[in-house]
């Protein structure tokens, strides 16, 4: 193992470390950020092995997310509703988690007949088609998805250890651990667990013939890869990835409604990733963290930032501020540093160092963006 | 069948209007291979400027003012944005005009706010009637327009030399490089015209019976997406036949809502989609789109 390595591995120890003793220090805002990161990250993870990774452009991501949350709300959920009257399984949220995984699994293999065959723009926009099919059937089912209002989204628990304040109460430390303390580290585990999945299928034999796939379909072919087999695995993996961050973020905003699903958590997504660096699992963390983060502090801090004001005083939102900020850095990154933060990253640590005689990162998922034209 | 007729009528004229949309979103994709996610935004744009303008001027030079400045911001995006980026990949290309579209959407709702602008057409609401079939005047005057411009685009992509220049470097912009076609220059006009033809499109878009100028007007123009991909991107006529499907298909579900009931109540603003899979299931490169061979 290589120095560089090494500090690396001892850099992410060290994160791990801080990331677990938190709670303990945090208010309650930063540990519900915290949670809405890690939901967007599992998500952007997703969308990244697809768009990044295997150069399918999608905006489709919003709905397997819809797709995850529903099923989540829906087979976890108990029958009842004030406005709407809803139906619901009422079964372990643990099942309904598993089951959001799976049943966004299974939307993404009855899109992959379309989204295998066609080409490049052709699934982007085709994809955008299945968030407004989406939106109707969010709107439409309302036994299932609660109509308009939408549903509110029953809280996790796991084998009765209940991630809510109390049953049972919990201190560490002397420190209480309520809901947000406790779904912290329900994120964290699973933002763990589905970066370490996304590393090593990079690194497998699949990881390569997708990477093959985006330089060149032809080559691949060739080279023996299953052209429309990978593109519809693919879509199924990126797709489970979605339905995970689905039920999270259902279970970081508290409900679920039609607007939350809209094709602007798609194009979210797709912000996530390029600002991150596409192709790049770290990255895809990094630019969940700044995109989905990037409008709660905006709003928890709206007082004492320029511009920003609070809704209906003539100035901008939090949230406006936010999409302006991203929208011009999207097209910031795509202009300067088509590898995003992590190539931001990369380059200030080749700066640092000698410069290297070749290209220094072993790893197989920082592929440039960008020049290969094919 | 006077409804019928009246629903086929009322899609095309939406439909004429959806194919202005997609000719400006295919013709922008053959100059300079960018699927353009920002075109709803610039028509929302264009529409915006000719209401704020009309506020001050006559309705003739605000629309004139709000086809300039759709064109010069098509100009814009293209020689600040594009043109930098020629020879990336066309996923890179499209994230970027999602960033534009992220920034003019933002900047517009907020400047909307919660009124919705209108805009004084001195056609005004009233309906226009055709014996027993009715349609609003705004969508006739439409249908007139969107045949006047279609047929005028089509005479000049075939005959002048800028139509000439455009489907040679859309063809093998290589080759058309060494024939001493510039191709920067095809790609900025393409952009002009496309933000031109997506103001007029959005001139009668918020006219009756649609509501002024909403932030909605966005997620309506985007329908046109559906129409230009399932006529197949590469194919101007596409574009056209590609509209007038999806105007009526969308007319036809609106119209007969109380028997497709159990498809749920506003079906009619999924149709488009519905279709365009449909179609792109069946043939992957669209109707009338040029099927990519590949070569070893």
């Amino acid at each position: 193992m290589s120095s560089g390595r090494l500090r690396t591995r001892i850099a992410l120890g060290v994160l791990l470390v801080v990331l677990l003793i938190a709670p303990l220090y945090l208010q309650e805002f930063w540990l519900r950020t915290g949670f809405a990161v890690a939901a967007a990250a599992v998500g952007a993870i997703g969308l990244n092995l697809l768009v990044g990774t295997t150069g399918q452009l999608s905006l489709a991501h919003a709905f397997f997310l819809a797709v995850g949350a529903v099923t989540y709300a829906y087979v976890s959920g108990k029958p009842g509703g004030i406005a709407t009257q809803v139906d619901g399984l009422g079964w372990p949220p643990l099942i309904g988690m598993v089951l959001g995984v799976l049943v966004a699994g299974l939307a993404g293999v009855l899109f992959s007949p379309v989204a295998a065959r066609l080409r490049g723009i052709y699934l982007g926009v085709a994809s955008l088609g299945l968030v407004f099919i989406g939106q109707h059937l969010l709107n439409t089912w309302t036994a299932v998805t609660g109509g308009f209002n939408g549903r509110t989204t029953p809280k996790f628990s796991l084998f009765g250890f209940q991630f809510s304040d109390s049953h049972p109460p919990l201190y560490v430390l002397n420190v209480e651990y309520g809901e947000s303390e406790r779904l912290w580290y329900l994120g964290l585990a699973l933002t763990v667990g589905a970066y370490v999945i996304a590393r090593n299928l990079l690194r497998s034999r699949p990881g390569r013939a997708l990477q093959t796939l985006r330089d060149s379909e032809v080559a691949a072919a060739v080279m023996g890869v299953n052209v429309q087999g990978y593109k519809a695995r693919v879509f199924l993996v990126s797709s489970m990835y979605a339905g995970l961050a689905g039920v999270l973020y259902a279970l970081s905003i508290g409900s679920i409604a039609p607007e939350s699903f809209a094709l602007d958590l798609s194009i979210l997504y797709l912000a996530m990733i390029v600002l991150g660096g596409l192709g790049s699992v770290t990255g895809a963390v990094l630019g969940a963290a700044f995109v989905s983060a990037l409008p709660l502090v905006f709003q928890q801090y709206a007082d004492s930032l320029p511009l920003v004001s609070e809704p209906g005083q003539g100035g901008m939102t939090a949230g406006q501020a936010a999409r302006l900020l991203y929208g011009a850095a999207i097209i910031a990154v795509v202009l300067f540093e088509p590898a995003g933060l992590v190539g931001l990253g990369r380059r200030f640590r080749r700066t640092g160092r000698q410069p290297a005689a070749r290209p220094s990162d072993p790893s197989p998922s920082n592929a440039p963006a960008q020049g290969s034209s094919t | 069948m006077t409804q019928f007729l009246s629903l086929l009528l009322n899609g095309l004229s939406l439909g004429a209007i959806y194919a202005l949309i997609a000719l400006g979103f295919a013709i922008i994709f053959k100059a300079s291979e960018v699927v353009n996610f920002c075109h709803g935004s610039m028509l929302l744009f264009g529409a915006y400027v000719i209401a704020r303008a009309s506020d001050t001027m006559s309705f003739w030079l605000a629309v004139i003012l709000g086809i300039a400045a759709t064109a010069g911001l098509g100009l814009l995006i293209e020689r600040v944005l594009i043109n930098r980026l020629r020879g990336a990949p066309v996923i890179s290309l499209a994230i970027a005009t999602i960033g534009v579209d992220v920034l003019l959407a933002t900047e517009l709702t907020r400047r909307i706010g919660s009124d919705i602008p209108n805009v004084p057409h001195p056609w005004g609401a009233d309906n226009f009637r055709l014996g027993d079939i009715g349609i609003s005047t705004n969508r006739a005057v439409a249908m007139l327009v969107a045949a006047v411009l279609i047929a005028v685009f089509f005479a000049t992509f075939k005959y002048s030399s800028w139509g000439v220049a455009m489907r040679a470097a859309a063809e093998d912009g290589e080759t058309a490089a060494l024939m001493g076609i510039r191709l920067g220059r095809v790609s900025a006009t393409a952009w002009v015209v496309g933000g031109a033809l997506a103001a007029v499109a959005g001139l009668f878009l918020v006219g009756a019976p649609t509501p002024g100028v909403s932030p909605n007007l966005n997620a309506i123009a985007l329908r046109a997406f559906p129409a230009a991909i399932l006529g197949g991107l590469d194919s101007t006529g596409g574009a056209l036949v590609g509209g007038l499907i999806i105007g009526v298909a969308e007319s036809m579900a609106s119209g007969y809502q109380d028997q497709l009931l159990f498809l749920g109540r506003g079906f009619g603003d999924v149709v488009p989609y519905v279709v365009m899979l449909a179609v792109l299931l069946v043939r992957p490169s669209g109707l009338f789109g040029t099927r990519e061979l590949t070569r070893v």
